[in-house]
């Protein structure tokens, strides 16, 4: 009997593990196997090619500081679209939600100016997540009255916005001749790590990096460690049975989505407060859509998603590295096909679990 | 001389609307039969730069065309493979696949072309010289396009084939109740490939329009197209006529739109025209859309 | 697909469909035990059991859907094979399935001519061609069938007539109907038995699943009763009455014995006036049900399943919204209130369908046995969930109800069925509760398990809890009540005494919606 139920559980340990590790693993693998072809097929080597990327982001402290300020947004992101997913929701809209809160962070720091950074910088934190929050609940609000599904309202959600922000930066918050905003006060910007470690000079990577860091931990504690994460977990993973807990399934969706748009949200912390100073429009390009990708490879868990984060970080600076020998693009196919292979592969992984636990006697 | 600003304005509605409508009307096929397409944006991309890479290098708009639609086939093919063969998360698949097309598209631009930005110019479809509707001032540049003469035709007879064929009442099925249509010996699988594939074509074919209308490829020239599209299939009520419909209205606007650039009026609300109507009609404010009930959700057998 | 054509002869002694031995095993349980079945020509044959007996498994396997594990099929003396639906398609065998087969949003003729459209040019539907056949069938057999109609826009009764039709449009000879009657309205069922009794002048065989006894009596010609996967009664339904097979149905259960004293019956837990609700469908299933339950006893609701108890269920425990009338728990409306609401006034509820309703399987065992206390304390504060508490919580639990492994750290998706159940069982008794709904508590679970639960049910039952016992299996009904109330078409036809009762009586009142007329004793309310 003990070892029986021990023997069970080492599967479930095992097959868990397998889960997490495997099928990302073999993604990344498949992603670099597919872009050699791509390489080869431009006559370069990819054992150079992929030899440059690795030194020229993880070689050095400048790269390093590179990657790091490329992970920053995406750590954000992920946590965004993980928060969402928990809850069994599919929040698109993450992009739209960083445009709104950005701009947010900026109106704040540049219109409150007279306020001391002490609370300038709360308020800028907070009117990012705010500005999330509200493009976040939204879709959430629809979805619980109306059942309109929220993928589609995200996705259009998100063109409002950059409407919305572009429309802000046009016409009402600008300098003329750009298509960026006044800065923000001093006191409101927030220091690079440069400042504090020399060897990242050059590198915007900013302390917005430990706030992303922190929210991270901080997701992990509610979504395990409170009620309400707990409601929210129990509803993505099964609605009838929350509701048969006390659950309300309107009220989660609501809430998951505005926590999740808060998240995204943070993004105008990193790029108002630590490293452009002003709000310029259409400065995401998309951001949003890498968290989700971000967030499957990270399997949803904060963990996960700083790690995932920091690959697509490398990857990302890493086009740039190699960009003298091999179009900076191939990242972005390298990344469409972790995607791609993370999906398709979970589901296989899945079925050949089901079948060799159905192959098992008993 | 009014009507001659209106009949242009009517003129580049439809030629704003190609595009939208030819996409559109293959995210109606692809989710009638079940499958959500969030790659139509791939796709365009896609297909227009399959069609300037054989214009190219064969010097034959024609054949161009037919790459665009090979293009955009094979692109939706990958959708296929995944989201009905591997029955993977349909809406991921369809953004990963817009993040490669970016991501390839311009990795052969510059190793091809040698440009971030844009290829070469290459040779535009000849016009045509319809009588009676080509003799109509301003109109007659629609009428002398043979792609826009074409999406006309397609409007039409995918209406047809939807409403009017075994096919397309076999991919109504299996996109409202594939258990139903299994049950009656339709290959839910087999219908569904073929729902996207179609998808995949038609939205290629609007990718060749773009790069046809440009004489070139620049670089993610569908610049959100492909979710307009699906805004306009949602508007359009995952009808073909509808979503031209549709396509039309969101044409109007963005023509609407280009006449008042530089005029100091916000350009960005007639933009947020598409996507607010799409809010609306989904909440079901006014006259609601209702998706295939069985959109998004991968067939799995029950037999034991 | 076919076989090769034999002796096209028509003998009588040949019945036109023989099962022979057919077996089927399925995980757990053994669904069809070397079943046989003979079906004679332009007959109306009932197959009746209870529910799990292994009819729809049956008609699942001569309809091509499930294969069997062994066993022979003979259509007109000729033995068939059958892979696919589409086979029996074409050999004529046709099928009604309970949740039906149609597209809501297509036509009536679309519906029909799905899987084989004729074509007019190769290519054009001829939608119009089909629409005059399926008003000729539905003429030839009074179908009363619009062909130009929207399926979603048709009553229940008008969609099977469509089904119906569907199978006809095909060619079907055999015609099997998957409880047809569960889902109409008495009405809707005599002039579904007008449509059957003018299918059978024409020539038709049917095949009729039910367990409704007095619709059998009615309708059919002859009826095999399955019990537990095999058939246990192959008669002429003339030479035989209701007694009868309710006896063949239910079996001779030894019953469990439960040791239990008198019920100390205190004040009204729980009282329901004339509830109405709507069913999953959007039909009327509770229809004007009087209820009540006293501290300290045990009312059990016996029915033959789908008359409405999960829908009672689902509205004491506010996870339905009742349409009309009231529900008080201890003096105190309750009527339309939310789980969370429910919850804490102390309603506890095993829930019918433990996978579904009552665990999240991917939870660990700790954190499923706070499901529905998660939001209050002791194992919360307005925001932290309390571990400590939490985890003691589990190990108690886990103890007093004795479920295995005892690791409070495992996903609940990995014990066995009965341990699950055990799980449920403990969160919920372990709230002492006021009123405890447990609906089919022992399911699917073995007979250690059974014994146990049945223990701690009393066991709340002796504290002052009032239960509400919803189960299928009758003799746990009788084992374990104190009054039994029996549940027909969404209305408590009948409350008695456990001790006056007994399943022939019971099984009587279940299957007919009638009490048995010696015993007039608290029909309606009691």
């Amino acid at each position: 009997m003990s070892s029986a139920s021990e023997q069970s559980r080492r599967f479930q340990a095992a097959r868990k593990l397998a889960g997490v590790i495997g099928v990302p693993a073999v993604a990344i693998a498949a992603a670099f196997a597919a872009g050699a072809v791509f390489i080869l097929a431009i006559g370069e080597s990819p054992v150079s090619v992929y030899g440059r990327l690795f030194s020229g982001t993880f070689g050095n402290f400048y790269g390093l500081g590179q990657v790091l300020f490329k992970a920053t947004p995406l750590i954000f992101t992920g946590l965004s679209v993980a928060l969402a997913f928990k809850a069994g929701l599919f929040n698109i809209g993450a992009e739209g939600q960083l445009y709104i809160g950005t701009f947010a962070v900026a109106w704040v720091g540049f219109t409150l100016s007279g306020l001391p950074g002490v609370l300038l910088v709360p308020l800028c934190v907070l009117a990012g997540a705010a500005g999330g929050a509200l493009w976040g609940a939204v879709p959430g609000y629809l979805k619980s009255r109306f059942g309109a599904h929220e993928v589609i309202n995200t996705i259009m959600l998100n063109f409002v916005a950059i409407a919305l922000t572009g429309y802000f930066v046009t016409h009402v918050y600008f300098v003329p001749e750009t298509v960026h905003t006044q800065r923000i006060a001093a006191q409101a910007q927030i220091p690079r790590l440069e400042q504090f470690w020399p060897v990242f000079k050059g590198s915007p990577v900013n302390v917005s990096l430990f706030l992303a860091l922190g929210i991270a931990v901080a997701v992990y504690f509610f979504l395990w460690r409170t009620r309400f994460g707990f409601e929210l977990r129990a509803l993505g993973l099964n609605p009838a049975a929350a509701e048969y807990g006390g659950i309300s399934v309107g009220a989660g969706t609501v809430l998951a989505m505005t926590l999740s748009g808060a998240l995204a949200g943070l993004v105008g912390v990193d790029f108002v407060m630590g490293y452009k100073y002003y709000y310029e429009g259409g400065f995401s390009s998309g951001l949003g859509f890498m968290g989700i990708a971000v967030a499957l490879l990270g399997r949803n868990h904060p963990l996960g998603v700083v790690l995932a984060a920091f690959l697509f970080g490398a990857l990302s600076y890493g086009g740039l590295v190699i960009n003298a020998v091999v179009p900076k693009e191939l990242v972005e196919i390298l990344q469409g096909i972790v995607i791609l292979v993370v999906i398709a592969g979970t589901n296989v992984f899945g079925q050949l679990a089901a079948s060799f636990k159905r192959g098992r006697p008993g | 001389m009014d009507w001659m600003i209106v009949l242009a304005f009517i003129s580049q509605m439809v030629r704003i609307s190609v595009p939208y409508t030819l996409a559109a009307i293959g995210g109606t096929f692809s989710e009638r039969g079940g499958v959500v397409n969030i790659a139509l944006e791939g796709i365009l991309l896609n297909g227009a730069f399959t069609c300037v890479l054989a214009t190219h290098y064969t010097g034959n708009p024609w054949v161009g065309v037919l790459a665009a639609v090979a293009g955009g086939v094979a692109t939706a093919s990958v959708h296929a493979v995944v989201s009905i063969t591997f029955k993977a998360e349909q809406i991921v698949s369809g953004l990963a696949i817009n993040l490669l097309a970016m991501g390839a598209t311009r990795f052969f631009l510059r190793i091809i072309f040698g440009s971030s930005s844009n290829s070469e110019r290459i040779a535009g479809l000849p016009e045509w010289d319809v009588p009676v509707l080509g003799d109509i001032p301003v109109l007659s540049t629609i009428f002398s396009s043979p792609l826009i003469l074409a999406t006309i035709v397609i409007i039409f007879a995918s209406q047809f084939v939807l409403f009017k064929t075994s096919f397309g009442l076999r991919l109504r099925s299996v996109g409202e109740h594939p258990e139903a249509a299994d049950s009656l010996g339709v290959n839910v699988s087999r219908v569904r490939y073929a729902g996207v594939l179609l998808s995949g074509a038609l939205a290629g074919l609007g990718g060749a329009w773009l790069a046809m209308d440009q004489h070139s490829f620049t670089d993610g020239m569908s610049s959100g197209r492909g979710y307009i599209a699906l805004a306009a299939m949602i508007v359009g009520k995952w009808n073909p006529l509808g979503a031209a419909g549709a396509c039309l209205m969101f044409g109007a606007a963005e023509s609407l739109q280009m006449q008042l650039q530089g005029q100091d009026v916000p350009t960005q609300f007639i933009q947020m025209i598409p996507y607010v109507a799409t809010v609306v009609v989904l909440a079901g404010f006014i006259g609601r859309s209702i998706p295939p009930a069985a959109d998004g959700v991968p067939y799995e057998k029950e037999r034991q | 697909m076919s076989p090769p054509p034999k002796s096209g002869t028509d003998s009588p002694s040949i019945p036109f469909l023989k099962m022979e031995g057919i077996s089927k095993q399925f995980a757990l349980v053994k669904a069809n035990d070397c079943a046989n079945l003979d079906v004679n020509r332009g007959e109306i044959h009932a197959l009746v059991g209870e529910n799990g007996a292994g009819k729809s498994t049956l008609m699942r396997i001569l309809y091509g859907l499930y294969r069997a594990d062994s066993g022979r099929m003979y259509l007109d003396g000729d033995p068939v094979e059958l892979r696919s639906p589409a086979d029996a398609i074409s050999l004529g065998i046709g099928m009604v399935h309970q949740h039906f087969m149609l597209v809501p949003p297509l036509s009536v003729t679309e519906n029909v001519v799905l899987g084989s459209e004729p074509l007019r040019a190769g290519v054009v539907l001829d939608l119009k061609g089909a629409a005059e056949r399926v008003k000729e069938l539905s003429e030839t057999f009074a179908l009363a069938v619009d062909p130009d109609a929207r399926v979603e826009e048709l009553s229940v009764g008008a969609q099977q007539r469509v089904e119906i039709v569907k199978i006809l449009f095909r060619g079907a000879r055999l015609l099997i109907l998957d409880e047809p009657t569960a889902v109409l309205t008495p009405q809707e069922t005599e002039s579904l038995f007008v449509i059957l009794r003018r299918l059978k002048e024409q020539g038709k065989t049917i095949i009729f699943i039910t367990h409704k006894l007095s619709e059998v009596m009615e309708i059919s010609d002859s009826v095999t009763v399955m019990r537990h996967g095999k058939v246990v009664g192959d008669l002429k339904t003339a030479e035989t009455n209701t007694e009868e097979l309710a006896t063949l149905m239910v079996g001779r259960k030894v019953l469990l014995e439960v040791e239990k004293g008198a019920p100390a019956r205190g004040e009204t837990v729980l009282e329901l006036k004339d509830v109405h609700a709507l069913g999953a469908s959007k039909v009327p299933t509770l229809r004007g049900i009087s209820l009540r339950v006293c501290s300290g006893e045990i009312l059990g609701v016996a029915g033959v399943q789908g008359n409405g108890q999960t829908e009672l269920v689902e509205v004491i425990t506010g996870l339905r919204k009742p349409s009309s009338g009231s529900l008080r728990l201890l003096e105190r409306d309750i009527t339309g209130l939310s789980p969370r609401e429910m919850l804490k006034l102390g309603v506890a509820h095993i829930p019918e369908d433990r996978l579904k309703r009552g665990l999240v399987p991917a939870f660990t065992v700790s954190e499923n046995l706070i499901l529905g206390s998660h939001f209050r304390p002791p194992f919360a504060g307005r925001l932290w969930l309390r571990r400590e508490d939490i985890f003691e919580n589990a190990r108690s639990v886990l103890r007093r109800f004795d479920v295995r492994p005892q690791a409070p750290a495992l996903p609940a998706r990995s014990l066995s069925g009965g341990n699950q159940q055990k799980l449920i069982v403990g969160r919920e008794l372990s709230r002492d509760p006021k009123l405890l709904v447990a609906s089919q508590p022992t399911r699917g679970v073995d007979i250690g398990a059974i014994e146990f639960i049945h223990r701690n049910l009393i066991a709340q039952r002796d504290r002052g809890c009032a239960v509400l016992l919803v189960s299928a299996d009758l003799s746990e009904i009788l084992s374990l009540s104190d009054r039994i109330a029996v549940i027909y078409e969404g209305r408590i036809v009948g409350t008695v005494d456990s001790t006056q009762a007994d399943e022939k009586k019971l099984g009587m009142m279940m299957m007919t919606g009638v009490l048995a007329k010696e015993d007039g004793n608290g029909a309606g309310e009691s």
